[in-house]
C-alpha cells in the first residue's frame, strides 16, 4: 500500500464554555477529542454516530472550516496544519465538501451558472471562456441539462439542488470529498438516485470520500471502511463488511440492532440501551460508553480503552478486547 | 384480527388547499379503516399527503388555505368533519390524540411540563380535582418510562433531551384514554438508540392499553417493525393497501416495488441500488391518468388517460394499477409508453 491520501492522527476540538459577567471560560466541550485514522486514495471513508458524536466537526476540521486544537494532518505527503491562509486555500482545491442541506448551502440570489463558476474564478482555473463549458460539461455529468444553469436555485427539486452541490465540489477537480449527510434531507428514491451518481462519479474520477451519516443503510452501501463515533471518540473502525456482520464494540452492536429493518420477516435480538448520550462538556470518565454499556466491567470507569487493532484492519476502543490484542 | 370492531373510518376523504394556482389536491379520495388494537401504518415520501391525512381526522389542517371538500370521517357514529370546533374540541386529545415529529416546537417553553401536563387534564375532564390531576399526571409519565416524575414534572421542555421529551408528549397524547393515537413521524428528529426506545414504548402501549395507532412514517424500516397493516400513498391516493408481511414480501404496485428496492439494507452490501426515475410530482399537476405513469416503467396506454382504482388482488391486499386489473388486456396487446 502506498503512503494514504490523508493521514489524521489525535486531533482534537474543544470548544469553550463562557459564562459570567466576564466571559470566562469555565468548561470545555470535548466534540472531537483524539480522533486518528488514514483514508487511502479511492475508498470510501463512513462515519457514523449520532447527533453530537462530533462527525460533523471533524469533517469541518478536515476542510480547515475549524482549526483544530490540536492534532496532525497530512495530505497528500503535506502537513495542512502548518500551511498559511493562501496555502491552505490552495489546498483546498483538492479538497471539497458537499453539504446537507441543499436549500441553505446555495445561493439563492444567483444563477446555477454562478455558482458553479465561483470556485474556479476563487481558485483562478481555466481561461474565462473555457469556465463556461466547464459549467455546462459538469451540469451533463450530474444528470443536468445545460440549459439549467441559467435557472435559480428555487427553481429545482431537493435531488437536483443536491446534483447542483455535487457539481459545485467538483468544479476543482478535487481529490478528496467530503460529503457531510449528502443525502439525509432526501426522499428515499431520490436518495438512491444521489446514492448512485456518487458511485458512478467516484468510480470515474477516482475519488476519494470521507461520507459522514447517521443512516446506517446508507453508509454500509457507499463505504469500504467505516468508523464509528461516540462523544467525540472512534470506538470502532473496520472493512463495512467485517463492522455490520462482526460488530465488536457494544456500542456498534446497540447501534445496529436499533436500526429498524425494512422486514418484517426478520427476527433479531435486540440490544436496546437505555438512557441518552452524555453530555459531552462533561464526559464520563474512562470509557465514555460505559453508563450506557450492557457488559461494564470494574475497569471501564477508571481506564480509557485504548483505540487499537485487535485484528488486521479491525481496530476498538474497549476493553472486553484488551487480551486479544497483538502486542 | 378481522373481527375486532372498527374505531375509525375514513371515507372518500378530500382535502385541497386554495392557492393563487388554483385548488391543489393533497388528499384525494381517501379510503381506510383502523380497528381497535391495530397498528396502521401510512407510509410514503414528502408530499404524498400522509400529514394532511392526519391532520384531516384532527381537524388541524390550517384553514384558509386548506379545506376537506369531500368525504367522511367516521369515529363513534359521529362524522368529524361535520362538528363544530367546539365539539371538535372533545373528540381531540380526549377520543383521538396525536403526537408529532418535533416535540420541541409542540411543547410551550414557558410552561413546566408538569403545567403543561395538567393543562390538557383539565380541560377534558372538568370535575376532577387538583389532587387528581396530579395523580393522573404522575400516572402517565411513569407509564412512558420517565425516571422521577414528580421532580421532572418541575422542569422546562429545554431541560429534557428529545428522546425524553417525546416521552412526555406521549404521556400527554395519553391522559384522556384514546382509542387511537395518531403519531406523525414520532421518531425521525431522534437518533437511532432512542427511536429504538421510543418505538418499543408505542408498541408495548398499543398491546397493553388496546389502543389503536395510525402511524405515518417516511421510514419503511420503521413500518415493517411496528405496523400490522399498511397503506402506501402517491400523489394524495393510496396507492397499495395490505397486511405488512405481504407488502414488503409481495409488493405489486410499481411504486411500491420501486420504493422498497430504493432502501439500501444494512444487512447486506447491494452492488447499485434501484432508483426510481425522475422526481415526486408537485401536488395538482397530474390531472388525468395515473399519477406515477410518468415515473413506472410498466405505464401503457391506459395509464395516462384513466384514473385506476384500487384492485383487489389478494385477500385484504388492494392496488391502484392497471396491471391488477382483470379487465386489462393482455401484455402483449398494450401500448408500451415511453417514460
Amino acid at each position: 500500500m502506498n503512503e494514504p491520501l490523508l493521514r489524521v492522527e489525535g486531533l482534537k476540538k474543544y470548544f469553550p464554555i463562557r459564562s459570567g459577567l466576564f466571559s470566562r471560560v469555565s468548561g470545555q466541550v470535548k466534540a472531537v477529542d483524539d480522533v486518528s485514522f488514514v483514508v487511502n486514495e479511492g475508498e470510501t471513508l463512513g462515519i457514523v454516530g449520532e447527533s453530537g458524536c462530533g462527525k460533523s466537526t471533524t469533517g469541518r476540521m478536515l476542510m480547515r472550516l475549524l482549526d483544530p486544537t490540536e492534532g496532525k494532518m497530512q495530505f497528500n505527503g503535506k502537513d495542512m496544519m502548518k500551511l498559511s491562509d493562501s496555502e491552505m486555500r490552495a489546498a483546498r482545491r483538492d479538497i471539497q465538501m458537499v453539504f446537507q442541506d441543499p436549500y441553505a448551502s446555495l445561493n439563492p440570489r444567483h444563477t446555477v451558472e454562478r455558482i458553479l463558476m465561483e470556485p474556479l474564478n476563487v481558485h483562478n482555473i481555466g481561461k474565462p471562456e473555457d469556465r463556461k463549458k466547464k459549467v455546462y460539461d459538469l451540469l451533463e455529468i450530474v444528470g443536468l441539462s445545460a440549459y439549467h444553469a441559467k435557472r435559480y436555485p428555487h427553481q429545482f427539486s431537493g435531488g437536483q439542488r443536491q446534483r447542483i452541490g455535487i457539481a459545485r465540489a467538483l468544479m476543482t477537480n478535487p481529490k478528496l470529498i467530503i460529503a457531510d449527510e449528502p443525502v439525509s434531507a432526501l426522499d428515499v428514491s431520490i436518495q438512491a438516485q444521489v446514492l448512485n451518481l456518487m458511485q458512478d462519479l467516484q468510480e470515474e474520477l477516482n475519488l476519494t470520500y470521507i461520507f459522514i451519516a447517521h443512516d446506517l443503510g446508507v453508509v454500509r452501501h457507499i463505504s469500504d471502511r467505516v468508523a464509528v463515533m461516540y462523544l467525540g471518540q472512534m470506538v470502532e473502525l473496520t472493512d463495512s463488511e467485517t463492522l455490520y456482520d462482526k460488530p465488536l464494540h457494544p456500542y456498534t452492536q446497540a447501534l445496529l440492532s436499533a436500526v429498524p429493518v425494512p422486514d418484517p420477516e426478520f427476527e433479531r435480538e435486540q440490544v436496546v440501551i437505555s438512557g441518552d448520550v452524555p453530555s459531552p462538556a462533561n464526559p464520563p470518565s474512562g470509557c465514555r460508553f460505559h453508563t450506557r454499556c450492557p457488559f461494564r466491567m470494574d475497569i471501564c470507569d477508571k481506564v480509557v480503552p485504548k483505540f487499537a487493532e485487535v485484528q488486521s484492519g479491525h481496530s476498538v476502543a474497549c476493553h472486553l478486547y484488551e487480551e486479544s490484542r497483538p502486542q | 384480527m378481522g373481527e375486532k370492531k372498527v374505531v375509525l373510518e375514513v371515507k372518500g376523504l378530500k382535502t385541497s388547499f386554495f392557492t393563487d394556482d388554483g385548488e391543489v389536491p393533497a388528499v384525494d379520495n381517501v379510503d381506510f379503516q383502523i380497528r381497535q388494537g391495530e397498528v396502521l401504518g401510512i407510509v410514503g415520501e414528502s408530499g404524498c399527503g400522509k400529514s394532511v391525512t392526519s391532520l384531516s381526522i384532527m381537524g388541524l389542517v390550517p384553514s384558509p388555505p386548506g379545506k376537506i371538500t369531500g368525504g367522511e370521517i367516521l369515529f363513534q357514529d359521529k362524522d368529524l368533519t361535520k362538528l363544530k370546533e367546539k365539539q371538535m374540541r372533545q373528540v381531540r386529545g380526549n377520543d383521538v390524540a396525536m403526537i408529532f415529529q418535533e416535540p420541541m416546537t409542540s411543547l410551550n417553553p414557558l410552561f413546566t411540563i408538569g403545567d403543561q401536563l395538567r393543562e390538557a387534564v383539565k380541560i377534558h375532564k372538568r370535575d376532577w380535582s387538583k389532587k387528581q390531576i396530579q395523580e393522573r399526571a404522575v400516572e402517565m409519565m411513569g407509564l412512558v418510562g420517565l425516571p422521577r416524575p414528580e421532580a421532572l414534572m418541575k422542569n422546562y421542555p429545554h431541560q429534557l433531551s428529545g428522546g425524553m421529551r417525546q416521552r412526555v408528549m406521549i404521556a400527554m397524547a395519553l391522559l384522556c384514554d384514546p382509542k387511537v393515537l395518531i403519531a406523525d413521524e414520532p421518531t425521525t428528529a431522534l437518533d437511532v438508540t432512542i427511536q429504538a426506545q421510543i418505538l418499543k414504548l408505542i408498541k408495548g402501549l398499543n398491546d397493553r392499553l388496546d389502543m389503536a395507532v395510525l402511524m405515518i412514517t417516511h421510514d419503511l424500516g420503521v413500518v415493517a417493525e411496528t405496523c400490522e397493516r399498511v397503506i402506501v400513498m402517491y400523489a394524495g391516493k393510496v396507492v397499495e393497501e395490505g397486511p405488512v408481511r405481504t407488502i414488503f414480501k409481495n409488493p405489486q404496485h410499481p411504486y411500491t416495488k420501486g420504493l422498497l428496492a430504493s432502501v439500501p439494507d444494512m444487512r447486506f452490501k447491494k452492488d447499485r441500488l434501484y432508483s426510481i426515475p425522475g422526481n415526486v410530482p408537485k401536488p395538482g399537476t397530474i390531472k388525468t391518468g395515473c399519477k406515477f405513469a410518468a415515473r413506472c416503467e410498466f405505464a401503457f396506454d391506459r395509464c395516462l388517460v384513466e384514473n385506476p382504482e384500487l384492485y383487489q388482488t389478494e385477500e385484504a391486499h388492494q392496488t391502484r394499477c392497471f396491471l391488477y386489473d382483470e379487465k386489462e388486456v393482455k401484455p402483449d396487446e398494450r401500448t408500451f409508453v415511453k417514460s
